[in-house]
This record gives C-alpha cells, sequence and structure tokens, in this order.
C-alpha cells in the first residue's frame, strides 16, 4: 500500500519474514516477550541467546543493526530510571569502578534493561516487517474485538487528514503574527487544540453519515478477512522463534 | 400505462415536509420527479435546504410530511426497506474524505457492495467494474490520502457505483477541482449509465451536464426548467442568490 511513500518503521524488502502473515508474527512476537519477562533476572546467559535470537530474525528480515539500535533509543526515557536503581538501592553494596553500589539495584537495573531493550527490538522486528495495514489486518484475523480494530482502522486514514489541518490552522495563525515564545502566549495555541477537535468530531458525524448511506448497519464487513491467512505450514515456521524463547525461559527457571 | 410511468421514475418527492427538532423548517413542501436516465441539476443558494432534501432520498431524514419513491419503493424506515433505498439511491458527498474512510481504495469501494451481502468473486467484480468506470483501476491498492483530490472524488463515485444505484446523486461535485480535473470527472459522469441528481451552485457545471434544472430557495423548488431557459433569465437567478460567473454566457 502506498508504495514511495515515507514509512517511519516499515521496511519495503520481500525477505521471507516480510512474507509472512501479520498474524503469526504478531503471535510470535507476543510470545517472545513474554518469555523474556518470565526469565529470572540471574540467568544472564538466556539474555544472550535471546539477543542471538533477535539478531538471527533481523538477519533473516534484512534489517541492519544501525537500523534497529537508532530506534531502539526510543526506550531511553523509559529506562532512565533503571541507572538511578544501583545509587538507591539497599541490601549488600558491592564496589564497582570505585562505587559502592546496591546489588539488589543492579540486578535490578540489569532487569529492567534487558527485558525492555529485548521486548522493543522484537517490537520493531514486528514494525519494521509489518505495515500498519496489515497489522490490523492480522489483528482482525486473531479475533481481536472489532471496536479496536476499527479505530486502529480510522486512526490510520485520519491520522493524515487531522495532523494536515493542524498544520494548515498553524499556517494560517502564524501568517497574522501569532508568535508564541512564551507559555502565556499559548492561547493561540489552544484554542487551535480546541478547533480541531471540533472538526474532528464533526467530521465524524458526515463520515457516519457516508457509511450509513452505503448500507452500514453497525458491523463492519468481513471483506478480505479471509484472504490469505496464515497456513498451518506459516504457523509451524513463524513458531520457532517463540518455541525456542519459551525453552530458554524454561531452561532458565529450571537452573535458578 | 400508469404502471410503466411509474416504474420509468426514478426519483418521485412529493409534497415533503421537514422541520428539525428545534422547529425550524427546512422544507416546506418539495415536489421533485426525475425521469429514469435524466440528469438533473438541482441548485440553490447555501442554506436553501439541499442537502436537507438530499438526506431525505435515501432515508437518513424522515419527512414530516410528504413522501419519497425511489424506483417506485416507497422510502420508510424499516430496515429492510431502507437497506434497498440505500442500495438505490448513491449519494456522494461533497468531501470525498468524508466518503474514503478505509485504508485503501479497493476496500473503500468494497464497503457498500460488501454491506449488500456480496461476497468473493462477485464482489471483486463489482470493485474492478466500478474503479474501471471513473478511471481508477491502477490506483486500487493506494491510499486515499495518497491520491489527488480529484482522483479522490473520483474514488468517491466508484464507492457507490459499485452498488448499481438507480440514480446517482451528488452533493457540489466541481467544489475544490482544478479545471483539468472538473473536465475529467464531467466526462466520466456524461458516460455513466445511471440517472443523476447534481446538487451544485456552480451554474456552468449544471448548464455543462444537465439538461434540466431545478431552483430550490427557502425549502421550496421554484422553478423547474430547461437549464439554458433558467440560466438566460438573470432575474430569477439573482432572486435566488444565483449568479452565473464573470464573462460566462450560456450557449446551447
Amino acid at each position: 500500500m502506498g508504495a514511495g511513500h515515507g514509512h517511519v518503521l516499515y521496511r519495503e524488502s520481500t525477505s521471507p519474514v516480510h512474507r509472512l502473515p501479520p498474524e503469526v508474527k504478531i503471535v510470535a512476537m507476543v510470545v517472545f516477550t513474554i518469555a523474556v519477562v518470565a526469565t529470572p533476572r540471574a540467568a544472564f546467559w538466556a539474555f544472550g541467546a535471546y539477543a542471538l535470537l533477535v539478531a538471527a530474525v533481523a538477519a533473516l528480515a534484512r534489517v541492519g543493526p544501525r537500523w534497529l539500535l537508532s530506534r531502539a533509543l526510543i526506550e531511553l526515557p523509559f529506562v532512565l530510571f533503571a541507572v538511578a536503581l544501583p545509587f538507591l538501592g539497599t541490601g549488600e553494596r558491592v564496589e564497582v569502578l570505585g562505587l559502592r553500589l546496591s546489588e539488589d539495584g543492579l540486578h535490578g537495573a540489569w532487569n529492567i534493561l534487558a527485558k525492555g531493550t529485548l521486548g522493543v527490538l522484537a517490537s520493531l522486528l514486528l514494525a519494521a516487517t509489518t505495515t500498519t495495514r496489515d497489522l490490523i489486518v492480522g489483528l482482525d484475523r486473531l479475533h481481536c474485538p472489532q471496536v479496536l480494530t476499527q479505530i486502529a482502522t480510522f486512526m490510520l486514514r485520519y491520522l493524515d487528514v487531522l495532523v494536515g489541518e493542524a498544520r494548515r490552522m498553524r499556517v494560517a495563525r502564524i501568517s497574522r503574527g501569532d508568535d508564541p515564545r512564551f507559555l502565556w502566549q499559548l492561547r493561540g495555541f489552544a484554542a487551535g487544540i480546541g478547533a480541531l477537535f471540533l472538526r474532528a468530531f464533526e467530521r465524524g458525524e458526515r463520515v457516519y453519515l457516508a457509511m450509513l448511506s452505503r448500507g452500514y448497519t453497525g458491523r463492519m464487513p468481513a471483506v478480505w478477512q479471509g484472504d490469505g491467512a496464515a497456513t498451518a505450514g506459516q504457523w509451524l515456521v513463524a513458531a520457532t522463534v517463540p518455541v525456542v524463547a519459551a525453552a530458554i525461559a524454561a531452561t532458565a527457571v529450571v537452573l535458578t | 400505462m400508469i404502471g410503466v410511468v411509474q416504474t420509468a421514475l426514478s426519483l418521485d418527492v412529493r409534497g415533503v415536509r421537514y422541520a428539525y427538532p428545534d422547529g425550524h423548517v427546512a422544507l416546506h413542501g418539495v415536489d421533485l420527479t426525475v425521469p429514469r436516465g435524466d440528469r438533473v441539476a438541482l441548485l440553490g443558494p447555501n442554506g436553501a435546504g439541499k442537502t436537507t432534501l438530499v438526506l431525505h432520498l435515501n432515508g437518513i431524514l424522515t419527512p414530516t410530511e410528504g413522501s419519497v419513491r425511489v424506483g417506485g419503493l416507497a422510502v420508510t424506515p424499516d430496515r429492510a426497506t431502507l437497506a434497498e433505498v440505500r442500495r438505490r439511491v448513491g449519494i456522494v458527498f461533497q468531501d470525498p474524505d468524508d466518503q474514503l474512510f478505509l485504508p485503501t481504495v479497493a476496500e473503500d469501494v468494497a464497503f457498500g457492495p460488501a454491506n449488500l451481502g456480496l461476497r468473493g468473486a462477485e464482489l471483486a467484480v463489482r470493485v474492478d467494474e466500478a474503479l474501471a468506470a471513473v478511471g481508477m483501476s491502477e490506483h486500487r491498492a493506494r491510499a486515499p490520502q495518497h491520491l489527488s483530490f480529484g482522483q479522490r472524488r473520483r474514488v468517491a463515485v466508484a464507492t457507490v457505483l459499485a452498488m448499481h444505484p438507480e440514480i446517482l446523486v451528488l452533493d457540489e461535485p466541481s467544489s475544490n477541482l482544478d479545471p483539468a480535473a472538473r473536465r475529467e470527472l464531467a466526462e466520466i459522469l456524461r458516460g455513466l449509465p445511471v440517472t443523476l441528481l447534481m446538487v451544485t451552485h456552480d451554474l456552468p457545471y449544471a448548464a455543462e451536464l444537465c439538461d434540466r434544472s431545478v431552483i430550490l430557495d427557502g425549502g421550496r423548488i421554484v422553478a423547474d426548467a430547461p437549464t439554458l431557459d433558467l440560466l438566460g433569465n438573470e432575474t430569477l437567478l439573482a432572486r435566488h442568490r444565483l449568479e452565473l460567473p464573470y464573462g460566462f454566457t450560456p450557449q446551447p
């Protein structure tokens, strides 16, 4: 869809991972993440194995490490407080580079950092190999409640329209000399947000009228749902990743 | 004979009166007939009640008094009738972004016929023929927001053509189009084998496409005549806030 247009996360390619139906990739990603989260934090070798698994899938999907790691930076604000844990933690202290740090805190920080990073990498791989549209189709095939997939569909369609409206309103504001440089000058911007909300609301009403006019009765017809749904073979292929991850997690639980 | 005459009307609006819940009367007894295969322009200034009338044609609004018949079928508010009426009346709304709400062109064109219960190959045929009719076949997999405005309006026409309507109702079809897109749309509309009701205040476009025009003002039909006769009557146009563009003289 929309070939030639910029995607932030999706990488156009025909790799084996790209060609898998979206629903199996979603399930694989979720199971993988659960396995990572369930792994005891002291089983360091297990996290190494997960990282290898992610690297293998990335190589198969022809997604480069630079691309992955630069986008994984998004987790930084969320894991920042992990850095504070070794200093704030209680319990036994260990000497690291001349600093006396809490051992428990170090473990806690490692736990958040490792699991968070692996989860983000897995999600990025899913996003890099699946278009947003396919993600919604996949969720639909997994019998995700239709209300949710419909909201996601509308968001996908109208985000550009809304962003365009917001941009035009901003240009119109600036053209009339608005230049909010201080917090107390934000009145115009705030009123713009309000106007944008009202416009979106009114558009919603018009879209609904247009849908009614084409015979909408409250349920979306499941038109393309059947097309290209995953075969048993594809499920098996995609199952390798979560199965290996689950095995690693189980071994780690048993060993520690 | 009478039976034949009745079914030969795509649209038969009789004495339709409509008052909004707040008491404001938008339509004061509108009579309008459109024979099958005709192209009629519905002219009128802003606030004349044009959109209100259009929403009566497929039962979204129910008249306070009077009746609407589409291809002989009376519009009543029960589910089965409404479904059939909404198949017969294809409304193309003014803003294609309101009409095209799904992520790809093909999905949106399939929405209407799928609501009619079509599936599989039958549905695919409908989508293909509707997109071909507006010359948009090669854009079927694209996202509506990535099309030009003129292309989006053509897809909007296709979304209702796919339902095989008895009558196509277009709300301001020429608005926001550049001259070339305007001409392309006119060529497409002229080639469609359907009855057409075009709501507009673009008088040259009405003259280009429709032999007959009606003027709606203040909730009443105030004129119903060949388009060129109406456009030649400057006093009548001026009385209803309609004007020809500067330098335009209607010619047969």
